[in-house]
């Protein structure tokens, strides 16, 4: 296989991991106009929940049917959605709707310190392990190299997220109201939209999105404790190439920082770390909103 | 399978940080205190497992008896052992303000700490002003002793250049056919010096390997699917690392699972530590160090320090239901190097407890035996320790269900470690002048 088609594999496995843990945050901002940092804690706590229940699963005889660990990834992501969607938004973020940018960043933030310590507290600091599903789907050979199978599995995941969150937002019913929400949420209010309960499920959605970036992810990697901080890093580089608040633009950035590094890991390694953030420069140099964000006239 | 969670290391912790009162110590009782990460990423590959194996022989000590001569006496020269523990994390602008808590206000006799080489760059100034004994027990910087010079502060574990000079010395001496070799190491100082120190070993050992990609992705990853196909691209007969912790982890086990190891010789300078967690899934054949004769390799040693290892490895195990990987060993060394610091100023200033003038001028070039070797205080005026180390060959033990290393070769401190006078790098660029090998 040639550099090119290296370079695109890599890049799309990357971007489709990208894509997962990026989409979330871009859809909580897109409906509640908050930044959240917190992100980063649901992705590592979904990794987290994902290694428990997996190890559950097969504790309790799973072992006859491995493949059952894929929905134990997806129920641990469902769970933590389910427990800490409403927790946070309802006990905490709606408090702060309509207030400063800066305060709902500063709040996320300490969630995420908050969740980190308890993440500690719950799992401890040593290491949790969920090797299973990473290997179960064996491997796929591309020219000269090899590839595991559960890497395109994730590529297709992607897929699989994308159209259904622009399917759900652009047709069908629920998501026209969601968009109306978007758009003006007090107008929404008037003609009988329950705006409390579309920020509610935007989070959980949101919430979700995030822990299943990290149930996908921890089968690939050793679940351990600041799991979260470089990945809400990188997310945030995504969904500010791509716009922030939009599904397409998470979609473009990812695909654009996953084959941007892979061909600096593989032409200019010592430019790793620099490309992310070169290319997410040039696209605000001329488009400072982002690739996808439409520009808005300020409220005064 | 497989959700594995290893010990409940921190509430142990936090009792063993309770066995010290916050007064200061008396005359009866010798005050540590012992900083070391508690929390973050090194806190599951180091911190834990090193103070796991620190509390375990301050009891054992403690009490008296249960140790192998000459550390059979109790305590510190009959001085009960107290601890106060820190944790690490925090940088060392935090570090500073604990270590001067530790020596004002909890008034500890000595401190043994510090996993971070930007902490143990940090404290020496600090201690030296303080006047207060200080002993490094586990960072690898060369830079402590290489760019300053303390009064007060003592390393004793070698620092990282043995690491990496072992590797290429293991390949060279099993005549492995090294054309080309490639390297994955953290985007930090760790990282950057192991790749230098194995390169420059390299170029002497094997003057005509081509050095082929050199990648230093950041520190935590996590994803290393390119990097993994970069290494398969380039086929290099060695791939170096020197990653730990979790990283080292998900590189092996996205590597493996591409065959990575299969294509290219895995040598990982600092690999010990996470064969506990992997279990088989650490594939065969792959060369691994242990920052020292630690872990397996202490315990494949045999000879006249065998008694000492499999006291302290037995206590570990069953303490703790797994066997002690480096951390613990390079506690272990220091602690036993402060015993005998200790109770050899005691026996020259007449059996008081000693100042920290007086131990400082017991531990200046002080030799001792570890269940990591014998122990020389040699480099930088006596303040800074070398140590033999081992490299050996992962091989899984199907039948008893553990991992073994085999093929393990064991180089004398003075082959592996630059001679006194001399910085490391200059060392490896001069071709090793001073090392004995035989």
């Amino acid at each position: 296989m040639d550099l090119v088609a290296t370079i695109l594999v890599d890049g799309l496995i990357y971007a489709g991991w990208l894509f997962i843990v990026s989409v979330g945050l871009t859809l909580v901002f897109g409906v509640l106009n908050i930044l959240n940092i917190a992100h980063g804690s649901l992705y590592a706590i979904g990794a987290y929940a994902s290694a428990s229940l997996v190890g559950l699963y097969f504790a309790a005889g799973g072992d006859a049917v491995p493949w059952g660990s894929y929905a134990a990834l997806i129920l641990a992501a469902v769970l933590v959605a389910l427990v800490l969607g409403p927790l946070l938004e309802r006990g905490l973020l709606r408090f702060f709707y309509g207030r400063d940018e800066v305060l709902n960043v500063l709040v996320t933030y300490a969630v995420f310190l908050i969740l980190e310590d308890v993440m500690k507290l719950i799992w401890g600091v040593n290491p949790y392990f969920v090797y299973e599903p990473y290997t179960l789907l064996g491997d796929v050979e591309i020219g000269p190299l090899f590839y595991v199978g559960y890497d395109f599995a994730v590529i297709g995941a992607a897929i699989v997220v994308g159209l259904a969150v622009w399917l759900t937002l652009n047709r069908t019913k629920i998501g026209k109201i969601v968009l109306a929400v978007i758009h003006d949420s007090e107008m929404s209010e008037t003609m009988g939209v329950n705006v409390p309960r579309i920020y509610l499920g935007a989070f959980m959605a949101g919430a979700f999105l995030a822990a299943l970036g990290g149930a996908l992810t921890a089968p690939m990697i050793s679940v351990t404790p600041g799991l979260g901080v470089n990945v809400i890093i990188v997310a945030f580089a995504v969904v500010i190439i791509g716009g922030l608040g939009s599904v397409p633009g998470a979609a473009i950035g990812a695909v654009m920082v996953g084959i941007s590094r892979a061909a600096s890991v593989h032409l200019v390694p010592e430019a790793e770390l620099f490309i992310i953030y070169f290319v997410m420069a040039i696209v605000l140099l001329f488009r400072p909103e982002g690739l996808f964000a439409k520009t808005q006239a300020r409220k005064i | 399978m497989k959700s594995t969670r290893m010990g409940g290391a921190l509430a142990a912790l936090t009792v063993a940080a309770g066995l010290a009162g916050p007064a200061a110590a008396q005359d009866d009782t010798f005050k540590i205190g012992v900083i070391t990460f508690l929390s973050g990423q090194a806190a599951e590959s180091f911190g834990v497992p090193a103070w796991n194996g620190g509390k375990l022989l301050v009891e054992m000590l403690n009490e008296g008896g249960k140790m192998p001569a000459p550390y059979d006496t109790k305590g510190f020269g009959g001085l009960n052992i107290e601890v106060v523990v820190v944790d690490e994390a925090g940088g060392a602008t935090k570090q500073v303000q604990e270590f001067r808590n530790l020596v004002q206000r909890e008034e500890v006799d000595a401190v043994v700490g510090y996993v971070s080489s930007g902490d143990c760059l940090a404290i020496p100034p600090v201690a030296d002003e303080l006047k207060a004994f200080t002993i490094l027990y586990d960072c690898g910087t060369p830079r402590v002793f290489e760019d300053g010079s303390f009064e007060y502060v003592f390393r004793t574990a070698a620092h990282a250049t043995m690491d990496n000079v072992s590797l290429a010395r293991y390949l060279k001496s099993r005549n492995f056919d090294v054309p080309s070799f490639a390297g994955l190491n953290q985007d930090y100082a760790w990282g950057q010096d192991s790749w230098a120190d194995f390169t420059g070993s390299m170029a002497q050992l094997f003057p005509d390997a081509e050095v082929k990609t050199a990648l230093f992705p950041k520190f935590g990853a996590g994803q290393y699917g390119t990097e993994i196909s970069a290494l398969l691209r380039e086929r290099a007969a060695v791939v170096h690392s020197s990653n730990w912790g979790g990283d080292l982890q998900g590189f092996l086990i996205q590597a493996t699972a591409r065959g990575l190891h299969e294509r290219s010789q895995l040598a990982l300078a600092a690999g010990d530590h996470v064969i506990p967690q992997l279990q088989d899934k650490m594939p065969d054949g792959v060369i691994l160090g242990a920052r020292g004769v630690n872990g397996l390799a202490a315990k494949a040693r045999g000879g006249e320090l065998q008694e000492l290892t499999d006291t302290l490895w037995d206590a570990y195990e069953a303490e703790y239901g797994v066997f002690p990987v480096q951390a613990p060993f390079r506690m272990w060394q220091a602690l036993l190097g402060l015993k005998t610091a200790v109770e050899k100023a005691m026996a020259d200033n007449g059996g008081t407890k000693p100042t920290d003038e007086q131990l400082a001028a017991a531990m200046k070039g002080l030799e001792w035996d570890a269940p990591s070797g014998h122990i020389e205080m040699a480099l930088a005026d006596g303040h800074q320790a070398i140590q033999p180390n081992a490299i050996g060959t992962t091989k899984w033990n199907a039948e008893e269900g553990r991992m073994e290393l085999v093929d393990v070769e064991y180089f004398d401190a003075r082959c592996v470690n630059p001679p006194e006078g001399m910085k490391a790098q200059e060392w490896l660029a001069q071709g090793f002048p001073g090392a004995k090998c035989d």
